[in-house]
Parts: structure tokens; C-alpha cells; sequence
């Protein structure tokens, strides 16, 4: 079988006392869309934020492409070809859609130590980027990201990715707070992305977001990964909430009776 | 005259920056398309300052015809480059999310540390100049490293430096002025400060300083990528480093700019008025920060304007001088700022609101 793009082996991260993740293994192949799936607290965010580089982990081993890295920054990540799309917090507001696809790598006009922006070579390229995501809307590149509606930041973000060749890219509960129609909107942003060689990982807590565009579900729970091969077209959505909760049907029901009968 | 070459000047800048300051001008979508040059003109946020120093001229020169005379208008350009300096620099730092109270005491101290090398014949008045501007910028250095290697907030970090600053000063010179009047004659009093006749305006090269310092800093600020980043910088700094962007390098070489600016504002100041007092410059930092925030830039980080920031400082400066010409007696000069303020601060927030709702 292919090396896969990402392959996390025996991770470990302790908060103190508190293992946030307990042997955790997790791999991506390559132009694969994985929903990654788990209550709060399975660890799913950890795992994302080790793979991310935004917190170093305890113990345990990334390969990329079969190669060990050791990720210790967002900008290790990045250079890695990982990039992380949080719902928010990824895009300047101020700044417009071409100057943030471009922050950190704009680029320069000659002569080069004027250190001048090439200003209509973004605005081309974004134009560009923002039709390839999808977005038909005539948005001037221009615009600055405060203008826009949240399914269209992260139409943004996922068109950065793409453009700077990310092998992998992550989405942080892209869909949350959006609305039905740019739910759909960033569902299919993320397929364009994978049609177009990209990797990636989709978390979210709407369970039926994820069914709409995985090719496979990994769920964690108490910080280790129990499940990593769940095909959605051969699964349904409660046997997946089964293995996110580790309760059985009955289980569940009784759940739910006891909290109606609770009260306030 | 000069005047109008100022306005020609700011006005080819604004036409030559107008694209990438585009970006923070409020539109959405394609309606920005469609709507007219008045409506976008208005949108700017240096609409406001450009419309109350239109109305202040005006009023000024209502009741003073004295008011646009050669003779005041070359006094006013005189004292605003000074200030002016400071502020270009504290857009740039301002627009990356921090601020310097420091400048005031560096300007009153970069002058005296000159003065007090050279009087003792340490070192030559070129040499002293050099001194001071690295010291300066140490100051600076050692504001930016507290700021972001700490994670101290800007406005305890350079409150500290500019009691430490200032009680320097006072200390070094026992509270006297130093001398300044050997400065006749030198080649760098007459670069930074030396004055000439275009017809009836007396004009002092620092003027010159002042332009070519607001022409740069507006090119860095919309123009270069390092205007990018510290625009991100301000934003949202973890997008900025997460994309990476170095942060604090780029809000440390700010801290060191916005040093090296009031030093030298400090001692083309002494120059001019041949004078080195270690008090000078005392409330300078809370006028500067004031002339910045009415221009437009916003206090919070991620959005400046050069263009505004001039605007800000004339507006400051016609005022301080305008009241005085037309009889309002000087000590009421802080109402009239502090409501200068007030307005100006309610209209940004309203194009602020109109902005972020795309009208």
C-alpha cells in the first residue's frame, strides 16, 4: 500500500496531568478528505493543533510522505505543506482578500529593494483563486475580508491553501455559524480543493456535514483514535454517533430519556 | 504658496497610493462598482480630518485675515514638522497595535545628550548628533523587546521609559538648559533646520524633512510589503504569524523608528530655537497620539493612514494657532482639542459601523 501523505504514530500530549491524547495514530492519503469526528474532549483538537504545530507534543512520531518531521511552529507546519483553516482566526480583516492570500509571501516588483508589493499580480491571481473555490459572486479582490460573510472567508482561506500548494489542509468546524446555502458553499470549496490534488482534514460537530463530503471518518474518543476506516457510503449516521459516544442504542435512548426528565 | 505645494504634494501622494489604500476604504462586493467618487470620497477616513480643517482654515481666516498671512504660515509650518515627525512614526506603530509615550521625553532628551557631548568636547556636533540618534534608537530597542519578548502592553512598557528617559535628562543637566548657540555656522544645523525666502514664506529645511518622511512612510505603510505586515501585525497578530510574518520584529524596528523620529524631531527643535531644555517636550506624546487618531488610524491596531495623519497634525496646529490669533485665550486651547476629539472619534466609529455593514 502507498505511503500516506500524513502518518502520526503514538502520539502523546500531556496537559500536566491531563493526557489530552493517549497513543493517538492517524494518517491521511494522499487527495483524501477525512472527517475527523469525537465529543468534546475525544482530543480531536489536540491532534490538530500537534499536527498544526501550534503545540508540541509529549511523545510520538509525524511522517510526511514516510519522512519523520519534527513540526515545531505553524510556520514548520506550513513549510511542510500543512495549513490549518480555523474558523475565524486565520484572516486579517483589514486587510483585503488579495493582500491576505499573499501575507507573508507577497510578491515584490523589481526593483526589489523598493520592497514593493506587486499589487495587480494578487488582484489576478485572487480574482482567479476565488472563481476556482467556487464563490461566483463578482468580488473584487479588493475587498477587505471584514466585507465578507463567513462562508466567503473561508472560501478565502481554503483558496490560500490551494494556491501555495498545500498537500494538506485542515478545517476547523469550517461550517460553524454559517448557513444552510454557505454550508453547502464551503462543502463544495473543500471538494474543489480535493478535485484539484489537495488532502484534507474535516472536523466539525455536525455530523451531517461531514457525511456530505468525506471519503472517510476517523473518530476519537478520550484522546485515542477508535475508529479510522469508516467508509460514509457504507455507514450510517447513528452507527457512527454509536462509536463517537461508545454507547449502545439502548444506551443512547436511555441517555436521552434521563436528560428530558432532568430539571430546567 | 507652500501651503498649496504641501496639498499638491499630499494630494499626488493620495492619487499615486489611492489603489492599495483602496483596500481599506469601505465597500462590499461589486456594489463598490457602482458607487460615486462622493460616496467613496466620503467612505475614506480621511474624509472627516480633511472637511474640519477646511472648516477651521475657513473660519480662521473669517475672523483674522492675518491668519493666511506668509508670516504665520511660515511660524505654524515651522513648529508642525516637529510634532509632525513624531507622528508619522506613530502611525506606523500605532497601526501595528502598540504606542510610545516615550517620544516626548526623547525628544526633550536627544537634544540635551547632543548639546552636553559636544559643550564638553567629546565629541563634534556631527558626531553628538550620530550618538544621540543611536541612543534613540536603543530607547526604541529596549521599548519593543519589553513589549513583545515580555508581553508587557505598550502603554506601561514606554510609561516607564519615559519616566526613566526624563529623569535622565533632568539628572544629566541638573534640570538646566544646555548651551546651544556654537550650532552657528555648522553644515548639520543648516541641513536640518537652515531657512530661506520663497517670496514672502520663510521656509526651514525641516519641511523638507517632514515631506520626504510622510512620502516614505506612506509608500511603506500601502505601498511594500512590510506595510502589509504591519498592518496584519495590528489586525490579528496570530494570523500574521501564523502566515510568518515575524510580529515582533517587525513591532520592535517600529519602536526604534518611532525613537529615532522624535530624537531627531527633538533636536531640529533645539536647533531652531537654540535651545536644549531637558523639559522640553513634556504632553508631546499625548498630542502626537491625538493628531494620529484624528487623522483616521485606528487606535485598536490593523488600519492607518498617512494621509490622515497629516491632516491630523495641521488640524492640531492651525487650531493652536488660530485660537490665539482670533482672541480665544490660549489655556482654552485643550477644550477645543479635546472636542476636536470627541467628534472626530464619533465619526470614525459611525464610518466604522457603515463599513462593517457594507453601506
Amino acid at each position: 500500500m502507498a505511503e500516506p501523505l500524513v502518518r502520526m504514530e503514538n502520539i502523546r500530549k500531556s496537559y500536566g496531568r491531563v493526557q489530552a491524547l493517549v497513543d493517538a495514530n492517524f494518517h491521511v492519503n494522499e487527495r483524501e478528505i477525512v472527517g475527523l469526528l469525537g465529543d468534546n474532549g475525544a482530543g480531536k483538537s489536540t491532534l490538530i493543533k500537534v499536527l498544526s504545530g501550534a503545540v508540541p507534543l509529549t511523545s510520538g512520531d509525524i511522517f510526511i510522505r514516510g519522512k519523520k518531521v519534527n513540526l515545531r511552529s505553524t510556520s514548520d507546519a506550513i513549510a511542510h505543506g500543512i495549513e490549518t483553516i480555523y474558523q475565524d482566526s486565520a484572516l486579517v480583516t483589514q486587510l483585503s482578500i488579495a493582500r491576505n492570500l499573499f501575507l507573508g509571501r507577497e510578491p515584490i516588483k523589481p526593483p526589489r529593494f523598493l520592497n514593493r508589493m506587486d499589487q495587480e499580480a494578487m488582484n489576478v491571481v485572487a480574482r482567479d483563486l476565488l472563481k476556482q473555490v467556487g464563490i461566483s459572486k463578482n468580488i473584487p479582490p479588493t475587498t477587505p475580508i471584514g466585507s465578507l460573510s463567513g462562508g466567503e472567508r473561508q472560501a478565502v482561506a481554503i483558496a490560500r491553501a490551494m494556491h501555495f500548494d498545500s498537500d494538506l489542509i485542515i478545517l476547523d468546524e469550517p461550517t460553524n455559524n454559517l448557513g444552510v446555502a454557505e454550508t453547502q458553499g464551503v462543502l463544495s470549496f473543500v471538494r474543489s480543493a480535493r478535485d484539484s490534488g489537495h488532502s484534507c482534514i474535516f472536523i466539525a460537530h455536525n455530523i451531517h456535514h461531514v457525511f456530505q463530503v468525506v471519503d472517510r471518518i476517523v473518530v476519537m474518543r478520550r484522546g485515542k483514535v477508535v475508529a479510522d476506516d469508516i467508509d460514509p457510503k457504507k455507514t450510517s449516521v447513528a452507527e457512527v454517533e454509536r462509536v463517537i459516544t461508545g454507547m449502545s442504542d439502548k444506551e443512547i435512548r436511555d441517555a436521552l430519556a434521563e436528560g428530558t426528565q432532568r430539571p430546567g | 504658496m507652500v501651503t498649496a505645494a504641501l496639498a499638491a504634494v499630499t494630494v499626488s501622494s493620495f492619487r499615486r497610493t489611492a489603489c492599495c489604500l483602496g483596500q481599506i476604504q469601505s465597500y462590499r462586493g461589486s456594489k463598490v462598482e457602482n458607487r460615486s467618487l462622493i460616496q467613496r470620497s466620503i467612505a475614506r477616513p480621511e474624509f472627516g480630518p480633511f472637511v474640519l480643517l477646511v472648516i477651521e482654515i475657513a473660519v480662521f481666516w473669517g475672523i483674522n485675515h492675518d491668519f493666511l498671512s506668509p508670516q504665520n504660515i511660515s511660524n505654524t509650518l515651522a513648529f508642525t514638522v516637529e510634532l509632525g515627525l513624531i507622528a508619522l512614526a506613530m502611525t506606523l506603530l500605532m497601526t501595528s497595535g502598540e504606542f510610545d509615550l516615550s517620544v516626548g521625553s526623547v525628544f526633550g532628551f536627544s537634544p540635551v545628550l547632543m548639546w552636553t557631548l559636544f559643550n564638553s568636547g567629546v565629541a563634534s556636533l556631527e558626531a553628538a548628533f550620530v550618538v544621540a540618534l543611536v541612543v534613540a534608537a536603543f530607547i526604541g530597542l529596549v521599548n519593543g523587546w519589553f513589549v513583545t519578548q515580555l508581553k508587557i502592553p505598550s502603554f506601561l512598557v514606554t510609561l516607564g521609559m519615559l519616566l526613566v528617559v526624563r529623569g535622565t535628562a533632568l539628572f544629566v543637566t541638573s534640570g538646566f538648559p544646555q548651551r546651544t548657540w556654537s550650532a552657528e555656522g555648522s553644515w548639520l544645523a543648516e541641513a536640518l533646520v537652515g531657512d530661506f525666502f520663497i517670496g514672502p514664506f520663510r521656509i526651514y529645511m525641516s519641511l523638507f524633512w517632514f515631506i520626504a518622511a510622510a512620502i516614505a512612510l506612506g509608500y511603506v505603510l500601502t505601498q511594500s510589503r512590510t506595510g502589509n505586515w504591519i498592518q496584519a501585525a495590528g489586525g490579528n497578530p496570530s494570523a500574521a504569524r501564523a502566515r510568518g510574518v515575524n510580529v515582533s520584529g517587525v513591532k520592535i524596528g517600529l519602536f526604534i523608528l518611532s525613537s529615532i523620529l522624535a530624537s531627531l524631531a527633538g533636536v531640529i527643535s533645539s536647533l531652531r530655537t537654540s535651545a536644549a531644555n531637558p523639559n522640553s517636550g513634556t504632553g508631546y506624546e499625548l498630542e502626537v497620539i491625538a493628531m494620529v487618531v484624528i487623522g483616521g488610524t485606528a487606535l485598536t491596531g490593523g488600519r492607518g493612514t498617512i494621509i490622515g495623519t497629516v491632516l491630523g497634525i495641521l488640524i492640531l496646529r492651525v487650531m493652536r494657532n488660530g485660537i490665539v490669533l482670533i482672541g480665544v485665550p490660549g489655556l482654552a486651547y485643550n477644550i477645543f482639542i479635546g472636542a476636536i476629539i470627541l467628534g472626530m472619534m464619533a465619526l470614525h466609529s459611525w464610518l466604522e459601523r457603515r463599513h462593517q455593514a457594507g453601506t
